[in-house]
């Protein structure tokens, strides 16, 4: 059960991590200004759950791991996230989608959490889920605005969907630490979820103008546990592990 | 050049009951967008519980205050705080 | 500082008498600390300094997120990681409440943003600097920040009301600014030899470029004579830089640092440091764009600009289509 729960926990911090480290590379770089204060404040949103999250996965593994040595110290094979986050940026659309894929799903799963028989993790989901909320009704009203804006954002954005779509499908494959953490009442089945994800997203989609792809899931490994990750996974760790593998055991 | 975005005077309440006061502008292409790019630009340090927007066209005459907005302290980023760093004595004032 | 060599009309200070009823009343009002506010009469000249100089201090924050941003994905740990990104983020922030005052002065953002981007306008030559290791991020804060409050602190009374008011604004917001940049060079400077090594560079090549923040000497300018008179600057730059200099050499004391400046020496006739200038030379080269990124930074704003273009242009789509269908459903 530890075990499980120590991974699951893994999950949601890596998922956050890794999506905002991608996030906050737009600083100083986005279309217009506004956009780049709001694009940084879901990348400080994403950093604080990262930090809540992997503090107390850390706790339930029980060997003294804090926050920063599970983010800063482990190798990409122990990464727990999606594949959807660690994909680069690409153009804003492409960021978009991305954001209110993950979002979406993201809002779902920590309303669910809010439920959790463990009580710290229903008092973190709680506090995020008020950030994700926000969060879907910010990246949501952006795909619709570029979805029917012009020629040029509509096909930005359709071909962003269709690079991305497949990607978000892996957040309901679920494994033994999902039915585990199910049975448990830790966390919810991501099965449970993929329902209300549909419809929301179809929803979205279609003020948005934009078509669904046929699309699946086509990889037998996971990011969710290890067996499966992009490339970019590990160009986003050399950046962000630089310091603590460079100069070992400082205080920063 | 493309058409830039209106510009819109922004608007908020504190938490304590105040009357809503003017605290900047900001471009956004619609009424929706200007309230979140409002939220974001403009209660980074949970400043306001609820925001107005006008397109700034539409203002007839405006006298914005000179006080500046009130400035509540953040719950959950501290950081920003100037108290959250510890700067020994002997540094002086910063 | 932020908005260095900012020219003015070019001509002496006129006085009271010489001035037609209008420019009198305009200049009483100023000479009584009473704001100028966007419909109230203004010189022309005055109105064309302020758009120069909030138009440049706009454009020196937007690039200065781009030194800082570099470090936001290397952050050793999550906190620090956090802090630079709010951080970096507030400077979007302090631009963007910068571009309105002057937008005040009927002048557009994108304007401004043409006029960055083909050279028409500066930014301060202090972003043209790299950032190579993490200590210079704390030096960044700690000199960068510091050197910028001490200018914007008294901007606050600023004679044109926007203007005023954003630097009110920023100000509260500065306050983190330069603390969390020490408290980094707190740590490098306590941690271990190759930190100290790293904190110690970082001061030696951002102090001469950190001086050169506020500019030359202004004491003979007729630009600077009458910007004091209009109040749109307050303090000599000499007067700015030498508070910088009282003010920092303790601080890096403290930190147990050496100010790369073999002249330095407390003056107890005038109650402060003598220290060595910058290279000028070096300085109006960096301004002109021989500095090391001039390249890179501008690059870099202009490349947000116009992969940003459909973005803009698309949101603004929907929202007219939104509203035409709002306007037919009527
Ligand atoms: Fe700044
Ligand atoms: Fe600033
Ligand atoms: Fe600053």
């Amino acid at each position: 059960m530890a075990d499980a729960k120590f991974e699951a926990l893994l999950r949601l911090g890596d998922n956050a991590l890794i999506l905002g480290h991608r996030v906050s590379e737009w600083c100083g770089h986005a279309p217009v200004l506004e956009e780049d204060i709001a694009l940084a404040n879901t990348a400080l949103d994403l950093l604080g759950q990262t930090n809540l999250w992997l503090e107390y996965a850390g706790e339930v593994e029980g060997k003294g791991r804090s926050a920063d040595d599970l983010a800063f110290l482990r190798d990409a094979w122990d990464f727990r996230n999606v594949l959807l986050v660690e994909l680069p940026n690409g153009d804003f659309g492409q960021t978009i989608m991305r954001q209110y894929l993950f979002d979406q799903f993201n809002l779902l799963n920590l309303r669910a959490l809010t439920e959790s028989k463990d009580t710290r993790i229903a008092e973190i989901a709680e506090k995020a889920a008020k950030e994700a909320a926000y969060h879907v009704e910010r990246s949501r009203g952006t795909v619709v605005g570029l979805g029917d804006g012009t020629q040029e954002s509509h096909a930005r954005m359709q071909e962003a969907l269709n690079l991305l779509y497949p990607y978000a499908l892996e957040l309901f494959i679920t494994d033994e630490v999902d039915d585990e953490m199910a049975e448990a009442g830790v966390f919810p089945d991501p099965k449970s979820l993929e329902d209300a994800y549909l419809v929301a997203v179809a929803a979205t989609l279609q003020e948005a103008t934009l078509d669904l792809p046929e699309a699946h899931f086509g990889h037998r490994g996971s990011g969710k546990d290890g067996r499966m990750h992009t490339e970019h996974l590990g160009h986003i760790l050399t950046q962000m592990q630089w310091l603590q593998r460079a100069y070992p055991g400082q205080t920063w | 050049m493309s058409k830039e975005w209106p510009l819109w005077e922004i608007f908020i309440r504190g938490q304590h009951g105040l009357s809503h006061r003017h605290v900047g502008s900001l471009h956004a292409p619609d009424a929706e967008t200007a309230i979140m790019n409002a939220r974001d630009v403009y209660t980074r340090r949970n400043e306001g519980v609820s925001i107005w927007v006008v397109e700034a066209r539409h203002i007839t005459a405006t006298a914005p205050g000179d006080k500046g907005p009130i400035f509540e302290p953040s719950e959950s980023k501290i950081y920003r705080h100037p108290t959250f760093y510890d700067i020994p004595e002997d540094v002086g004032h910063m | 500082m932020y908005a260095q060599m900012v020219k003015s009309t070019g001509k002496g200070v006129k006085t009271l008498d010489e001035m037609e009823p209008e420019e009198r009343a305009f200049q009483e009002k100023v000479d009584a600390d009473i704001r100028i506010e966007p419909r109230d009469w203004m010189p022309e000249g005055y109105r064309k300094t302020l758009i120069r100089q909030i138009g440049q201090h706009a454009h020196s924050e937007i690039v200065g997120q781009l030194p800082e941003g570099n470090w936001i994905t290397r952050a050793p740990t999550l906190e620090r990681k956090m802090i630079l990104l709010a951080k970096v983020q507030d400077e979007a922030g302090h631009g963007l409440y910068l571009y309105c005052a002057a937008e005040t002065l009927g002048v557009s953002r994108d304007e401004m943003t043409e006029m960055l981007l083909s050279g028409k306008m500066k930014y301060s030559s202090i972003f043209n600097y790299p950032t190579l290791t993490w200590a210079d991020i704390g030096a960044v804060g700690w000199l960068v920040d510091g050197a910028a409050i001490m200018n914007q602190v008294p901007l606050q009374r600023t004679s044109y009301g926007p203007y005023s008011r954003a630097m009110v604004r920023i100000c509260k917001e500065e306050s983190f600014h330069q603390r969390q940049g020490y408290d980094i060079m707190m740590k490098m400077a306590q941690g271990s030899e190759a930190q100290k090594r790293m904190a110690q560079d970082a001061l030696n090549r951002f102090w001469y470029p950190s001086l050169m923040m506020f500019g030359p000497s202004d004491a003979n300018s007729v630009h600077s004579e009458q910007s004091m008179a209009w109040k749109i600057k307050i303090n000599s730059n000499d007067e700015l830089r030498q508070k910088f200099v009282d003010q920092t050499v303790p601080q890096a004391e403290y930190l147990g640092l050496t100010v790369p400046d073999d002249t330095l020496a407390w003056n107890e006739d005038k109650g402060g440091y003598d220290f060595a200038e910058p290279d000028w030379d070096e300085f109006f080269d960096v301004l002109k764009g021989a500095g090391p990124v001039n390249h890179d930074r501008l690059e870099a704003r202009r490349k947000a600009w116009d992969d940003g273009a459909w973005v803009r242009e698309g949101l603004l789509a929907h929202a007219e289509k939104k509203r035409s269908a709002k306007v037919a459903a009527e």
